[in-house]
């Protein structure tokens, strides 16, 4: 399901991020860095919180705006209840959604802010999304201080919150078009392969955007996913080929994949994940490239697994969601 | 596309993990591990006058008490996520799984938290380790004479 926007713009965006982010490849474009898991709070889950805040000040002095400025407030996270994002939201004071798509919450927002502009009375919606590698790890998986080993296959929740601002006000990057996936099941069960459970969900929500908008991989500079990992951006490429006869070529990038040095963080495995994954790098590299002429037009596939460690132990396989938004650089 | 072709194509690409190199690593660790509590129990008989049934409680002690510090100085999961199975096998991967759990929860209450939360991963390992102990009992008593 694709819908179209001709009065959609990304106004501003901010990023904020942790240690291992600063170590990776795009450390120097962030806005704010941390040293460390905590960033001063008491608790992971109270850091997340900060780190959504802080990235929400950023946003609104680049933006030149107040909060009372804006509309409505729309947040995604990973944790159950949508905690970091819902309990920020109070001291905001503003309307506010609680989204939840796991990975693919970022473009997620896209839809439903984009959607709600076409309201003549919202003009400016601030998306936040954030994901911490430690409440992520003490949710999903073991104690954060248990060293069970990692497989190879396995990724890393990144650490950082990116806030963007939305607007009806002609800037220079338009949103022009969104797709809303299609919860897609392969049969996987492992929850350390999240490669393997989103790959086709991406490749379906590609298709069904490339169909529906009749454009082609050519009338995009990058397609950009979200954390697919190495692996499952290999999976996604022979997926495309065998199921739609589609070549993705060298347009595609994975932000798993680069957000990482991976040679030097080899803590990282297979790559980066979580909802922030996506939005540091579209956020910090991809923009500035949109800015400086290098990309005209992305398609931004944001890939999630909709993992309940429940379901798991009931030995369900793991349904997944992709949804996409195309950002054009317009004058 | 089928889930069997799906299969097929995760397989190839997946990488599979190193079983070999990462059993070699484990028992070697793990040997280290064994090394380290019989040294522990030779010096306790040899030097302190202990029985060899007191020395070798006394030496998991030890070793309960070292892996648990360790887990709480924060640097031995990077230890037991590069000796793979090698220090989980042994008691230290008992007292590591219980440590780390205590201290996950450790915010969120005695009661609530650390309470609640301590056996979470080691819960398993205590209910059915009771339950054989138990059945294994049972059959030394009924077939070979306790």
């Amino acid at each position: 399901m694709t819908i179209n926007f001709n009065n959609v713009y990304l106004k501003v965006a901010a990023t904020v991020a942790g240690k291992d982010e600063k170590e990776g490849s795009f450390g120097k474009l962030y806005d704010r860095t941390y040293d460390d898991y905590y960033t001063g709070c008491k608790t992971f889950e109270q850091s997340e919180m900060k780190m959504i805040d802080d990235s929400v000040t950023i946003a609104l002095n680049k933006a030149n705006l107040k909060i009372d400025n804006i509309d409505v407030i729309i947040g995604a996270d990973l944790s159950n209840q949508v905690t970091a994002n819902s309990y920020s939201s109070i001291k905001f004071n503003r309307p506010y959604i609680g989204l939840y798509n796991a990975c693919a919450s970022m473009c997620e927002e896209f839809i439903v802010g984009a959607s709600l502009l076409q309201d003549e009375g919202i003009k400016n919606i601030l998306l936040n999304v954030s994901s911490h590698n430690m409440t992520a790890e003490r949710q999903f998986r073991n104690p954060v201080e248990y060293g069970c080993p990692k497989p190879k296959r396995s990724t890393f929740t990144v650490t950082g919150a990116a806030s963007s601002i939305i607007t009806n006000e002609k800037t220079n990057i338009k949103v022009s078009s969104v797709s809303i996936g299609t919860t897609t099941d392969l049969g996987v069960t492992d929850v350390y392969d999240m490669g393997s459970v989103m790959a086709p969900s991406a490749a379906r929500t590609i298709y069904e955007h490339l169909t529906e908008t009749n454009t082609t991989v050519d009338d995009y500079d990058l397609i950009l996913t979200g954390d697919l990992g190495v692996y499952g951006k290999e999976i996604l490429k022979e997926y495309m080929k065998e199921t739609y006869d589609i070549d993705l070529k060298n347009k595609h990038e994975d932000s798993a994949c680069i957000i990482y040095d991976r040679k030097n963080q080899p803590q990282v495995k297979a790559g980066g994940s979580g909802p922030a994954c996506l939005a540091l790098v579209t956020y910090c590299d991809v923009l500035n490239k949109m800015k400086n002429g290098k990309l005209k037009k992305v398609l931004l596939v944001a890939t999630g697994a909709l993992m309940s460690p429940t379901m798991n132990n009931q030995k369900l396989s793991i349904p997944s969601i992709s949804h996409a938004v195309t950002l054009e650089v317009v004058k | 596309m089928n889930k069997e072709r799906y299969k097929e194509i995760t397989n190839e690409i997946v990488p599979k993990e190193d079983k070999l190199k990462n059993g070699i690593t484990a028992f070697i660790v793990g040997g280290f591990v064994g090394l380290l509590g019989q040294i522990i129990v030779s010096v306790l008989e040899g030097n302190f006058d202990v029985t060899h049934k007191d020395a070798t409680s006394i030496m998991i002690i030890i070793l309960i008490f070292i892996a648990s510090l360790c887990t709480a100085l924060g640097f031995f999961d990077n230890l037991v996520s590069k000796a793979k199975a090698g220090l989980i096998v042994p008691i230290t991967g008992f007292a590591h799984a219980m440590t780390s759990s205590m201290i996950d929860y450790k915010k969120e209450g005695l009661i609530t938290g650390i309470g609640a939360n301590a056996f979470k991963l080691t819960g398993s390992v205590i209910l059915y380790g009771v339950v054989s102990a138990y059945i294994f009992g049972i059959i030394r008593y009924l077939f070979f004479g306790g």
